[in-house]
């Protein structure tokens, strides 16, 4: 258990374009590089409407399933996956990065990017999950996945197109995605 | 369309209103006896919290292998000269310049050391440098309101910049933001990150503010208030203040060699 009681969270507000984001925060890799995909969607809130202010972070394995520890994601060299990246949804609540498909980091779980979520109005950051999927919409199981209803579960996996993945973020409502807390949260 | 009174420019509610609407939750929160160390994210005195809620539990998991990792930031992402947010190409500031320092530990107390520190924060006369921020006070063309740098390996960070002011926002009419710093902090996990705001003590807009409130807890909210350091403070040149963030609980199993480094 954690000895310190950690210091409260607090909305990102509507002012963090200048701040956050930053030139290339949301292409890990350029665009067009061999094995490049599109990882977008929209986030919305609980009346359906496109959230223009909310900001995803990503954090990912590299396609061998490894962690990648090397620095340079504020200045990126194009030939440095550093497998982090920050994208802002535009005036119709949409987002994408570019980016790699990530491998499972150990064999037999499933891949996922790993999505923190952040918007004005929203107090705190929320977590979440955005699994990859095969062509025909399946994904091997884990302890999360194993432990979510169907359609919760069907909210935190990703639909595969030709070009990458799309992933929606609802962030409330009855198809609301699956946020997550950790032990000691 | 939804009913509930979400849109930004409507500012429809008295601050008296917002007040009780503020004092009504406390109550409940005192009587509950449960307690809280975050803010709620269920919070109707802030409006725009209303439709931008889960209304789903937290769904407990216990972390995989990318999330027990941070991403890796070093000198090619951050140059020193970020930490001075006073330091501008064609002249100084307006506003009292002031030093804010701290560490950043874990819930374990140990440095976070290393990690990205960012921070974005209005100028002395309560104005972003922001597309969006409409409020009619003057913009300085010598603040942009944005440092970043790396914590130190006893986990301290330090920022150069002037003290923001506090300004006004459409949640409900006539209603001010208390002055505060925005700071985002990586900690050795994923699970660790979180993005906050640092605020000024003695700050008479507190009990006014739908957003501090939403901590519902005085010990808590109270940690997100800087103290006056006289030590910070340097000879003829600026006040400081001192803030020190506690992040959640690493989940790595710490090897002895990262204990000592
Ligand atoms: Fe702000």
């Amino acid at each position: 258990m954690s000895k310190l009681v950690a210091t409260p969270g607090q909305t990102v507000g509507p002012f963090f374009h200048y701040a956050l984001p930053y030139e290339g925060s949301d292409l890990l890799v350029p665009v067009g590089r061999e094995g490049a995909i599109r990882l977008h969607g929209t986030v919305t809130d609980g009346a359906g409407v496109p959230i223009p202010d909310a900001l995803l972070e990503l954090w990912q394995a590299d396609p061998q399933g490894r962690v990648v520890q090397e620095p340079g994601s504020l200045h990126r060299d194009p030939w440095t996956f550093t497998g982090f990246g920050r994208a802002a949804t535009d005036a119709t609540g949409h987002y994408s990065f570019t980016t790699l498909e990530p491998g499972p980091t150990e064999p037999g779980k499933p891949a996922f990017f790993a999505v923190a979520v952040y918007a004005r109005g929203l107090l705190n950051r929320l977590f979440t999950r955005a699994y990859v999927t095969a062509a025909d919409g399946s994904v091997a199981d884990d302890a999360l996945l194993t432990s979510l209803p169907d359609e919760r579960r069907a909210t935190l996996l990703t639909t595969r197109e030709e070009t990458g993945f799309r992933f929606d973020v609802r962030l409330q409502g009855d198809d609301e995605t699956v946020f997550l807390t950790y032990p000691g949260h | 369309m939804s009913t509930v009174p979400t849109d930004p420019d409507a500012a429809a509610a008295s601050q008296a209103e917002i007040d009780a609407e503020i004092a009504a939750v406390a109550k409940d929160y005192e009587a509950s006896g449960v307690e809280e160390t975050q803010p709620r994210l269920d919070f109707p005195p802030y409006r725009s919290s209303l439709l931008r809620h889960p209304t789903k539990s937290l769904h407990h998991t216990d972390p995989e292998e990318i999330e027990l990792w941070s991403p890796a930031f070093g000198h090619r992402d951050v140059s020193p000269l970020e930490s001075d947010l006073t330091m501008q190409p064609n002249g100084e500031p307006i506003g009292e310049r002031i030093t804010v320092t701290g560490r950043v530990v874990d819930g374990d107390g140990r440095p976070v050391a290393g990690q990205l520190v960012e921070i974005w924060q209005a100028n002395a006369a309560g104005r972003y440098i922001h597309k969006r921020d409409q409020h009619p006070a003057p913009i300085d063309p010598n603040f942009t309101g944005v440092g970043r740098c790396l914590t130190g390996p006893d986990g301290s960070y330090r920022f150069q910049t002037i003290k923001p002011g506090p300004y006004p926002w459409k949640n409900h009419h006539n209603a001010w933001r208390p002055a505060h710093i925005h700071f985002s902090l990586f900690g050795t996990d994923f699970t660790q990150r979180m993005v906050t705001q640092m605020y000024f003590p003695g700050d008479p807009l507190f009990s006014l503010d739908p957003i501090y409130q939403s901590i519902t807890d005085q010990k808590a909210r109270d940690r997100l208030v800087a103290t006056y350091d006289h030590d910070v403070t340097s000879h003829e040149w600026s006040t400081g203040y001192r803030w020190d963030i506690v992040l959640t609980g690493s989940h790595r199993t710490w090897m002895e060699e990262e204990e000592q480094a």
